[in-house]
C-alpha cells in the first residue's frame, strides 16, 4: 500500500489524460480505418452486402433492401451521408443516390437489381455495388488506400486512383522533405552555436544563452508573424538583398518554399540548440585535450573525439526537430503558398471544409505511424530521455 | 583553452565566432526588427522614417476586436493555469517518487501531449467536442489547453524536485504529521519556485496557443493570437506588429522570470540529479 501512494498523486493527471486526450485521439484515429456512414445510415443493406462475393450483381433482395433503406434515409434527412461517402469512391455517386432516392420516393418501383437499373443504368454494374460493399464493412482499408492514392476495384486488385485526384503521396513526401531539410539546416546552423555557447566562459555564456532562449520563448505564431512581414515583396529582407546588389527585382520569397524554409529553421532552431547543448555541457574537455597531447592535431581532435561524444545530441535535437517539423501547420500555412503546404494543411481540410472525417484520420495515421518510428529509432540511437 | 592555442586554432576560433554570430543574429534580429515597425506612423510595413507614432498601439486599445480577444485569452489562459497546475504538480510529485515497472508507460501518457502534433490533437478533440456541443465553448478550449499545458508542469516541477532533499519529509512525518500536512506544511512551500515556474509555462503554453484553438473556438471565443492569424491572413497592417511586440515584451517577461525561478529553485537543493 505505501509503495503505490505516488500512483494517488498521478491519478488526477494520468485520468484527465487517458479521458480527455488518448481516448479521443485514438477515436479519431479509428476513424481511419472503420466505417462509420454505411452501416449506421443503412446497416441491413451493408449487412447483406458483407455476405456478398462481389463475382456477379447481387442477389434481388439486397437490392430491394437497398432500395428500402435508401427511401427511408431520405426520408430521415440521413442520405447525404450515404452519398457523400460513395462519391469519395466513385466521383458522381453523390447524384446517382439522390436522384435514386428521390425517384424511389416518387413511387418508382425498387424491388429488383434490373429496377434499379431502370432509375440510373449504373446500378446494373458492378462497380457500384463493389464501392457499396467497400463502405459497408466495419473495419476498412478505404481511407488509407486513398491517402495513398490508391483504390480497391471490384476484382479486389489496388490500383491507382486517376491523376487529377492524386495528389496525397505527393504532399505526404513533400512533408518529409521539407521536415528533413528544415532538420538538416538546424544542425548546420545551431551545430556551432552551441558550440560556441558550450565552450564560452561562464559569464559569456549567459547571455548567449538568452539569445537562443528569446525565440525559444516568443510564441510560433509571433516569430511567423515577423517572417511574413519581413519577407514581403518590398520587406526588409529583399531590400537587404537589393542593397547588396545580390538580385536587381524583389524576389518572390513570401509565399514560397524558400520563406518556408527559412521560417520553420527559425522557429524550430532552439529546439536543435538546447538539447544539443545540454550534452554538449557534459563531454569533459580534458577528452580533448587528452587527445591533443597524445598527438592528435586539432582536427582531427575535434572529428575522432568530440563529435562523437555530442552526437547523442545531435541526433536528439534533429529528431525533435524533425518530427514537430512534420506536424507543422501555422508557418506553413501564413507563409508558403499553395504548392508549400503539408499534410496538416490538408487534414485541417478534410475536417473543416470538405467534412470527409475518414480522410482527416486516415492522414492523421500516416502522419503518426513514421513520426512514432522516428522517435523510437531517435531514442534508441541517442539514449536521450526528455522526462 | 588553458594551452597556448596555434594560430590555425585561433583562426578556427574566430571562424567559429563569426559563423555562430551570424546564426544568432538571425534567431535574433526577426524578433527586434518588427518593434520599430509597430511604431510607425504610416500603414506601411517599413522601419519609421519621419517620427516614431503611438498610432497602431491607440487602434489596438480602442478596438472592440483586439481588447476581446485579448480579455478571451486571459480568461482561457487563467482558467487554464488555476487547474492544470495542481494537476501537473501532484503528477510530478508522484513521478519523482514513483518505483513501479509501469514508470515508462506513465512518462509516455504524461509525454504525449508534447509529441503528438498539434493539428492531430486539434481535430481529435473537434471530432470529440463537436457532437457533445464543446466546440465554440469556452469550456471546451480550457480542457483542450489544459491538456497541453500539464506536460508542462510536470516537466518543470519535477525538474525543480530533483535533488530535493526526501530526509525533510521522513523527519516531518516522524514527527507524527499525517501525509497531506507534511504536503502542504513542508514540501510544497520548499517547492514554491519550481510550482510558480510551471504556473508560468502554462500560462504561456495556453496563451500562445493557436492551432487547437483555430478549430474549437467560436466567434465568440476569438482569442489573440486566433485575432493575429486571421489577421496576417486577411490584411497584414503595423497593428500587427504592435500586438506582436506586445506579445514578445509579456512572454520575455513571464518566461525570464520563470527561467529565474526555476534556477532559484535549483540551487536551493543543489545541482540537479543529487
Amino acid at each position: 500500500m505505501k509503495r503505490h501512494w505516488p500512483f494517488a498523486l498521478l491519478a488526477p493527471l494520468l485520468v484527465t489524460l487517458l479521458v480527455a486526450f488518448a481516448a479521443p485521439v485514438a477515436m479519431m484515429l479509428m476513424r481511419g480505418v472503420s466505417e462509420q456512414e454505411l452501416p449506421a445510415v443503412m446497416p441491413r443493406t451493408a449487412e447483406a452486402l458483407r455476405g456478398w462475393d462481389g463475382t456477379a450483381l447481387p442477389p434481388d433482395t439486397t437490392a430491394a433492401t437497398a432500395a428500402n433503406e435508401m427511401r427511408a434515409a431520405r426520408r430521415a434527412g440521413t442520405i447525404n451521408r450515404v452519398a457523400n461517402r460513395l462519391n469519395y469512391d466513385i466521383v458522381g455517386s453523390r447524384s446517382l443516390i439522390f436522384n435514386t432516392a428521390a425517384r424511389l420516393d416518387q413511387g418508382a418501383a425498387g424491388s429488383s437489381v434490373p429496377d434499379l437499373a431502370r432509375i440510373d443504368p449504373r446500378w446494373g454494374d458492378r462497380a457500384t455495388w463493389s464501392a457499396m460493399q467497400h463502405a459497408s464493412g466495419t473495419t476498412s482499408s478505404f481511407y488509407l488506400w486513398a491517402a495513398l492514392d490508391r483504390r480497391v476495384d471490384p476484382d479486389g486488385r489496388i490500383v491507382g486512383v486517376p491523376s487529377e485526384q492524386a495528389v496525397f503521396v505527393e504532399i505526404l513526401l513533400r512533408t518529409f522533405k521539407i521536415s528533413a531539410i528544415v532538420a538538416l539546416l538546424c544542425i548546420i546552423l545551431g551545430y556551432p552555436v552551441a558550440y560556441l555557447v558550450a565552450s564560452a566562459r561562464p559569464k559569456l555564456a549567459n547571455p548567449l544563452l538568452i539569445i537562443v532562449l528569446l525565440p525559444f520563448w516568443t510564441s510560433t505564431l509571433v516569430r511567423t508573424t515577423a517572417w511574413v512581414v519581413l519577407l514581403q515583396t518590398n520587406g526588409v529582407v529583399n531590400g537587404l538583398i537589393q542593397s547588396l546588389g545580390l538580385a536587381q527585382a524583389p524576389l518572390p520569397l513570401l509565399y514560397s518554399r524558400t520563406g518556408v524554409y527559412i521560417a520553420m529553421t527559425h522557429v524550430l532552431l532552439p529546439f536543435f540548440i538546447l538539447p544539443l547543448y545540454g550534452v554538449m555541457r557534459q563531454v569533459p574537455p580534458d577528452t580533448l585535450r587528452a587527445a591533443r597531447s597524445l598527438g592528435a592535431g586539432p582536427v582531427s581532435a575535434f572529428v575522432r573525439v568530440y563529435f562523437p561524444q555530442t552526437l547523442p545530441g545531435v541526433i536528439a535535437g534533429a529528431v525533435i526537430v524533425f518530427t514537430l517539423a512534420l506536424g507543422y501547420y501555422i508557418t506553413p500555412a501564413l507563409v508558403g503558398g499553395g504548392a508549400d503546404q503539408m499534410v496538416s494543411a490538408s487534414i485541417a481540410f478534410y475536417t473543416n471544409r470538405s467534412l470527409n472525417w475518414g480522410m482527416a484520420a486516415a492522414l492523421s495515421i500516416l502522419l503518426v505511424l513514421p513520426l512514432g518510428a522516428v522517435l523510437i529509432l531517435g531514442r534508441t540511437l541517442s539514449g536521450w530521455r526528455p522526462i | 583553452m588553458s594551452a597556448p592555442a596555434s594560430r590555425g586554432e585561433r583562426i578556427a576560433r574566430l571562424a567559429l565566432i563569426a559563423v555562430a554570430g551570424l546564426v544568432l543574429a538571425f534567431l535574433l534580429l526577426p524578433i527586434l526588427a518588427i518593434v520599430p515597425m509597430s511604431f510607425n506612423p504610416t500603414s506601411f510595413l517599413v522601419f519609421p522614417e519621419d517620427g516614431l507614432s503611438l498610432r497602431w498601439y491607440r487602434m489596438l486599445a480602442e478596438s472592440p476586436d483586439w481588447t476581446r480577444s485579448f480579455a478571451n485569452s486571459l480568461i482561457i489562459a487563467g482558467a487554464t493555469t488555476a487547474i492544470a497546475t495542481p494537476l501537473g504538480t501532484l503528477a510530478a510529485i508522484g513521478l519523482v517518487n514513483l518505483k513501479s515497472r509501469a514508470r515508462p508507460l506513465v512518462v509516455a501518457l504524461l509525454g504525449a501531449p508534447l509529441v503528438v502534433p498539434v493539428i492531430v490533437v486539434a481535430i481529435a478533440f473537434y471530432f470529440l467536442f463537436a457532437p457533445i456541443g464543446l466546440t465554440n465553448s469556452f469550456v471546451g478550449l480550457i480542457i483542450a489547453h489544459t491538456v497541453l499545458a500539464a506536460p508542462f508542469v510536470v516537466i518543470v516541477v519535477a525538474a525543480s524536485l530533483h535533488g530535493f532533499d526526501g530526509s525533510l519529509l521522513r523527519a516531518g512525518a516522524s514527527l507524527g504529521a499525517p501525509p497531506t500536512t507534511v504536503l502542504f506544511r513542508v514540501l510544497l512551500p520548499l517547492i514554491a519556485p519550481g510550482v510558480a515556474a510551471g504556473a508560468v509555462f502554462a500560462f504561456m503554453t495556453s496563451f500562445d496557443e493557436t492551432v487547437v484553438t483555430l478549430f474549437l473556438a467560436g466567434p465568440e471565443q476569438r482569442t489573440l493570437p486566433i485575432q493575429m492569424f486571421e489577421g496576417v491572413r486577411e490584411q497584414i497592417s503595423p497593428a500587427i506588429t504592435a500586438a506582436a511586440t506586445l506579445l514578445v515584451i509579456a512572454s520575455t517577461l513571464l518566461l525570464g522570470s520563470a527561467e529565474l525561478l526555476r534556477r532559484r529553485a535549483e540551487r536551493l537543493y543543489g545541482p540537479p540529479g543529487r
